[in-house]
């Protein structure tokens, strides 16, 4: 039996339900909404298990599950090593995100990470402290920063409402996912342009690398798909 | 498989030989305030420091390192001059990145260390030479380095303070400093800034902003750097070879760079003090870029010592002078101190070879 992970709800698990569908499996919520069980029609062997994205990465890397369909950006952060435990099966074309750092839109002087550098190390002569940037993608951002050998910041930790924390100056940077924009401009935001994002992300469909072999391989031939 | 005792002991053998030395022994706390730590070394050391929090304390870490305790011992008390050594764990997480390595480095070892607290100008060559005695039977490879010979030589440079202060400011980071010098060597046009949108936001205030911008419009028009200087540097940061030769390289730079020839005459006396203990200058090997991508910590003498034949192996000593660090930790106060680490773990592996 092959278990595979879903998203337990929103956007992401309708998606995901369209991408099998579109592949001649027919992948369900059994019951009522509250319900997190899960029902698969059009192919053997297939068992479906509904989570928090969150957890997959996780999940997915412990074995309790063989395939799991999740954002880059999380297994990427979550997981460290993540390409010895798991691989990428296939791109979902969904969830598209990319990971980005935003300062102030009023800070004019601020166009290039090369600008971002030297306004973190001015803040901090002036201030006493590093300037802080607010994430929860503490690993991506600090890695990405550190290819940059860009200095003088710190992150502090904010699992929410991230965009807001710098009007409410417990921050003076931030560093998360943005899809269209929009909650970037509205909280006056602007994004610092660099030759690419943190990371670009979307929804892909992940197999334990331990799981590899027969089982497994029938179900990706009959979702068209080869193991890699 | 080296057992953690037999590792214990080897430090203990090192613990001795230091107070012999000397030294008082000192056993500074396991959990230290985060603040410190954080503050000097930033997200290099978050990434790899255990942090984990006290209801009433805040922020702590598992131990990253003996220097700054035993810095801030000192200063709370101690009197000059001053020789102390410890053992210990000293706790690192390894992220690797994407992949995991087959064989895992240790998240947990013991560090032997020697601080000595001194403003005599011997003091380079009593540490070095101290390591160098206690590591003798090991066979290793001796490197030393003097972070003031390109610390001095960038301030050296016909530029204007701020383009001086920015490149000593990223010494520690090469492409960075790289790609600055390059920005000096070339015109620099008046930049345009686009016009404000929005209101002010955030802590970092528009004075701060304005300046940086005068800043940035008075730099537009400086003459660019020679290439000459950038050449000079370059074979500064390449130079080395058995610490003899190398001083005599360094001697022949100074006519081009004179900023260096005070940082030379002290490669010199120290060179003459270590050979005076024994050391031959020609067995040593000498590096002017050693030091400059660890972390922002030694200003002046570095050296390592390292195992020939473990190339994936971090050095088995190290060490330097941190002058700076203790003026950060003073809050002004300046206590001249040099000091080092072995770690034993990597001995007893190389003794049960």
């Amino acid at each position: 039996m092959i278990r595979l992970g879903v998203p337990s709800k929103g956007r992401l698990m309708e998606l995901t339900f369209d991408w099998f569908a579109a592949r001649g499996v027919t992948l369900s919520r059994s019951g009522s909404d509250r319900d997190y069980g899960g029902r698969v029609e059009g192919i053997d062997g297939l068992q479906l298990v509904l989570l928090s994205a969150g957890e997959i990465p996780r999940e997915l890397a412990v074995g309790r599950i063989e395939l799991g369909v999740t954002g880059q950006d999380l297994v990427r952060e979550r997981l460290v090593g993540w390409r010895s435990d798991l691989a990428e099966i296939a791109p979902l074309g969904f969830g598209h995100a990319d990971l980005i750092l935003a300062v102030p839109e009023c800070w004019r002087d601020c166009e290039t990470l090369d600008d971002f550098a030297s306004i973190a190390r001015d803040f901090r002569a002036a201030h006493g402290f590093r300037l802080r940037i607010a994430t929860k993608y503490h690993r991506l951002v600090r890695a990405w920063l550190a290819e940059a050998e860009v200095a003088d910041y710190q992150l502090v930790d904010s699992q929410g409402a991230t965009e807001g924390t710098v009007a409410n100056q417990t921050a003076e940077a931030i560093a998360d996912i943005t899809s269209s924009g929009e909650t970037l401009r509205a909280n006056a935001l602007k994004i610092i342009e660099h030759d690419n994002p943190i990371l670009r992300s979307q929804a892909v469909l992940f197999a334990n690398r331990a799981a590899m072999g027969a089982e497994l391989d029938r179900v990706l031939t009959h979702l068209g798909l080869a193991a890699r | 498989m080296i057992a953690k005792r037999d590792k214990q002991a080897v430090g203990h053998r090192l613990l001795a030989a230091f107070r012999e030395a000397g030294a008082v022994e000192v056993a500074p706390d396991i959990l230290l305030p985060a603040e410190t730590l954080l503050d000097l070394y930033g997200e290099d050391i978050r990434a790899r420091a255990y942090v984990t929090s006290d209801p009433i304390r805040g922020e702590v870490m598992l131990r990253p390192d003996f220097t700054v305790p035993v810095v801030q011992m000192h200063m709370d008390g101690g009197a000059e001059p001053a020789r102390y050594c410890y053992l210990g764990e000293i706790f690192r997480k390894q992220d690797t990145g994407e992949t995991r390595p087959d064989h895992q480095r240790d998240n947990e070892y013991l560090q032997a260390g020697f601080e000595l607290f001194s403003r005599e100008p011997g003091a380079d060559a009593e540490v070095f030479a101290l390591f160098h005695r206690l590591l003798a039977p090991y066979g290793l490879r001796a490197v030393m380095g003097d972070m003031a010979l390109m610390l001095d030589a960038v301030a050296g440079l016909p530029l204007p303070a701020p383009r001086r202060d920015a490149l000593i400011h990223h010494v520690w980071r090469p492409r960075r400093f790289a790609r600055l010098l390059e920005r000096f060597s070339s015109p620099t046009a008046q930049r345009d800034f686009p016009s404000a949108s929005g209101s002010w936001a955030g802590l970092r205030g528009e004075d701060e902003m304005e300046a940086r911008i005068a800043r940035i419009a008075a730099d537009a028009g400086t003459p660019p750097l020679d290439p000459v200087w950038t050449t000079r540097l370059q074979r500064l940061f390449a130079l080395n070879g058995p610490a003899d030769e190398a001083l005599r390289n360094l001697q022949a730079l100074q006519g081009e760079l004179p900023a260096i020839a005070p940082a030379v005459a002290r490669i010199e006396a120290r060179l003459s003090a270590i050979a005076a203990r024994g050391i031959e200058p020609a067995s040593v090997h000498f590096d002017a870029s050693h030091g400059r991508t660890t972390m922002e910590y030694y200003d002046g003498f570095t050296f390592t010592f390292v195992a020939r034949d473990h190339a994936g192996w971090p050095p088995v000593a190290s060490g330097g002078r941190y002058d700076a660090l203790t003026a950060v930790l003073g809050k002004g106060q300046r206590i001249p101190a040099v000091g080092g680490i072995v770690r034993p773990g990597l001995l007893a592996e190389l003794e049960g070879v």
